[in-house]
């Protein structure tokens, strides 16, 4: 179970999710001096977000490097970066702007390893902030993990919770392949949590079910993770029991554990921000049907955003773009009942 | 271009212009058996480099074998023999065979080796430069002491947005790496008019504020004395240099591409008069360095030896369909099926 708690234990702090990445990004510089952090403006500006703040003056500018405006380099650079022994966390500044070095992240870094038979591998951590609901428009708000999931060879991981975004950030770091680590921008600051001292893993790979239930299993991750839990638990005062799933993980996926869930519960709803059409909840979908069609009781429900373009700026836009706790709990309600 | 001329041997010992005269005459005898073998019918596919051996045997001659490291591209057989691959491991990668250093996974001329310190590199052109600028960062960052990256590519390849991205960091931080285009004058079927419109590559090196030089890539010698000299910058901390040699690409692009569809057999003609491989040896037996029977005795040899490394490697066995499943990530990783 995640913690959601606020309580401070000595071996605990409370963060928020911001938080979590700049104290897990500060220990592995501080514990491995393979580790670079570059991208753009991490140095003397720390980050748009302050992640990085004064991480320049404490490890210098070799090992917190300030980037030309060049995202293919970006991670083409860490790319050969990692073949020769280093531990580098690339940095897109959005997820918007990850575009530019799709070649290198999908033709190159994913491929390292298999099209050198393992003589070359390829360590290293891309993250960017993903995720829309902040007004942050067309190029500021999109969510990229269908863009990325269809990849063997790379992992992918979005953290909802503090302790979470610690456990597999590290894990990230650790990990000998390359990994895309998406943080939603708007749970930044937002969601706060417990998060345990000290350097500690979680397994990616591996879902979290965080309310169990027994009417129906609903599967996200990011922002809408906290939203369905919400929805969840409203939904109890009427006496229907949603079991609340957060992958953490996209890629490898958790199947056993979504699979699990449906078998017991017999309904499975996918929710995610990315939108509908060849989204996660596609795969998800395609996965319970071969693997689980005669567990059902209702068809597969997906709750995801329009097949549109992206969210616009106007807050009408993004308004009818984003999802609510109120609507997904309207699902919720509406596929007990089926 | 120049045709004939005396030997300048820029202080090269006689045994240093032989290495580069049989490592010339090897990458052209392995060239050809790769066409020989598709004409066979035995691989699907070659792609040669007949007009960049002087060039490449130059360059590998600068290079220092466990130390630097190589980021090449496609066309460099002679460049990567000249680094210490073997003929073997040259057939291995034409005949697609397991014991293949990427075993058997990719197109034959995506040379690899850890040992040798050449980087892995997929067909995907410009990838490689970025990586082989993120080694050179290694290099400092570990204050590795007398390392320099050698990184090639061909002319068509800097047109690429990559390519300028990574000189560009390569000189923001002064990284020891010397980017070394072999201008052939052709990619695939455009030439380089239609490529770039001022068609010098190197003098782009003024915009990235680092040395650039174009030199005679026809010319084993003077490709040694260039890339030596940047390589020694490089080790030395004085930054990335580029170069540029200009050679000819006498073949057509691959066994898949047709080049009388799109140059005439009178260009070809022309600059063939100018092939390094002949005009060297010339130069050698002028010079006394290299007698008649001496370079027929290693045209012999290199033959013999061609042929040794495509039957052993002929014989080898194929990768077993389930390796297909194997290296995707690290440890055992059942992928779906
Ligand atoms: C990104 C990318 N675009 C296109 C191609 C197809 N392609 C393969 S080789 C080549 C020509 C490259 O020319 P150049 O860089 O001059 O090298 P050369 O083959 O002449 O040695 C092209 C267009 C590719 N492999 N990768
Ligand atoms: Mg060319």
């Amino acid at each position: 179970m995640a913690m959601t708690t606020s309580e401070k234990t000595a071996s605990s702090q409370t963060m928020n999710n911001v938080e979590a990445v700049r104290a897990t990004l500060y220990e592995a510089l501080k514990n491995d001096d393979r580790v670079v952090i570059l991208g753009e403006d991490v140095g003397a500006r720390g980050n748009v977000f302050l992640i990085t703040k004064d991480f320049i003056d404490e490890f210098g500018p070799t090992r917190v490097i300030d980037t030309p405006i060049a995202e293919a380099s970006i991670v083409g650079i860490a790319v050969g970066m990692a073949m020769e022994g280093l531990r580098p966390i690339a940095e897109i500044q959005f997820a918007d702007f990850i575009y530019p070095s799709f070649n290198q992240i999908v033709g190159e870094a994913a491929k390292t390893r298999y099209r050198s038979n393992g003589e070359y591998t390829c360590p290293l951590v891309i993250r960017t902030p993903y995720g829309g609901g902040v007004r942050g428009a067309l190029s500021h708000s999109v969510s990229i993990e269908a863009l990325f999931y269809h990849v063997p060879g790379l992992k992918i991981v979005a953290p909802a919770f503090p302790a979470d975004v610690k456990g597999l950030l590290n894990a990230a770091i650790d990990d000998p392949d390359p990994v895309l680590f998406l943080e939603h921008k708007k749970t930044y600051r937002l969601i706060k949590g417990d998060v345990p001292n000290g350097h500690y893993t979680i397994p990616i790979g591996k879902a979290n079910v965080l309310k169990e239930g027994s009417q129906l299993s609903v599967v996200s991750y990011g922002l809408y993770v906290h939203w369905a839990l919400e929805a969840a638990q409203s939904l109890e005062a009427e006496g229907v029991s949603v079991e609340v799933i957060d992958l953490r993980s996209i890629r490898p996926m958790d199947r056993s554990a979504i699979l699990q869930s449906v078998e017991k519960t017999r309904k499975l709803l996918v929710i995610h921000e990315d939108n509908k059409f060849g989204g996660i909840g596609a795969e998800i979908s395609a996965m319970v049907a071969e693997e689980a069609l005669f567990s059902l009781d209702a068809p597969i429900r997906r709750l995801c955003a329009p097949d549109v373009p992206a969210m616009g700026y106007a807050e009408t836009l993004e308004h009818e773009f984003m999802s609510s706790p109120a609507k997904m709990a309207a699902t919720m309600r509406d596929l007990a009942r089926f | 271009m120049k045709t004939t001329s005396a030997l300048d041997r820029r202080g090269l010992s006689d045994d240093h212009l032989r290495e580069l005269f049989r490592t010339m005459l090897l990458q052209r005898q392995l060239d050809n058996r790769g066409f020989q073998l598709n004409r066979q019918g035995k691989v699907p596919f070659a792609l040669g480099s007949e007009g960049h051996e002087a060039l490449q045997a130059g360059a590998a001659l600068a290079f220092e074998r466990g130390k630097d490291i190589l980021a090449p591209y496609y066309r460099d057989l002679g460049l990567c023999l000249g680094v210490g691959m073997t003929p073997y491991e040259i057939m291995l990668s034409i005949f697609a065979r397991a014991a293949d250093h990427n075993g058997g996974r990719q197109f034959p001329n995506h040379y690899s080796s850890k040992k040798l310190g050449i980087l892995s590199f997929s067909s995907i052109l410009a990838a490689h430069i970025p990586h082989a600028v993120g080694a050179a960062y290694a290099i400092v960052y570990r204050a590795e002491k007398g390392r320099a990256v050698l990184c090639t590519c061909g002319d068509g390849t800097t047109s690429e947005g990559e390519w300028h991205e990574s000189v560009n960091f390569a000189s923001v931080h002064r990284l020891p790496i010397v980017f070394l285009v072999e201008n052939n004058l052709w990619a695939i079927s455009t030439p380089i008019e239609k490529q770039m419109a001022q068609p010098e590559i190197w003098k782009r090196a003024a915009g990235y504020g680092i040395p650039g030089k174009r030199f005679d890539g026809f010319d084993p010698v003077e490709t040694y004395a260039c890339v030596k000299e940047a390589l020694e910058r490089a080790r030395s901390g004085g930054g990335p240099t580029l170069l540029e040699g200009v050679c000819y690409r006498f073949l057509a692009h691959s066994t898949d591409d047709n080049d009388m569809t799109y140059r005439t057999k009178d260009e070809v003609t022309e600059n063939r008069k100018s092939d390094p491989v002949p005009r060297f040896e010339a130069q050698l037996v002028e010079a006394g360095v290299l007698s008649e029977e001496e370079a027929s005795a290693m045209k012999r040899a290199v033959l013999q030896e061609t042929n040794d490394a495509t039957d052993r490697a002929e014989a080898m066995p194929f990768p077993s369909a389930t390796d297909l499943y194997e290296n995707i990530y690290e440890g055992a990783w059942q992928p779906w099926q």
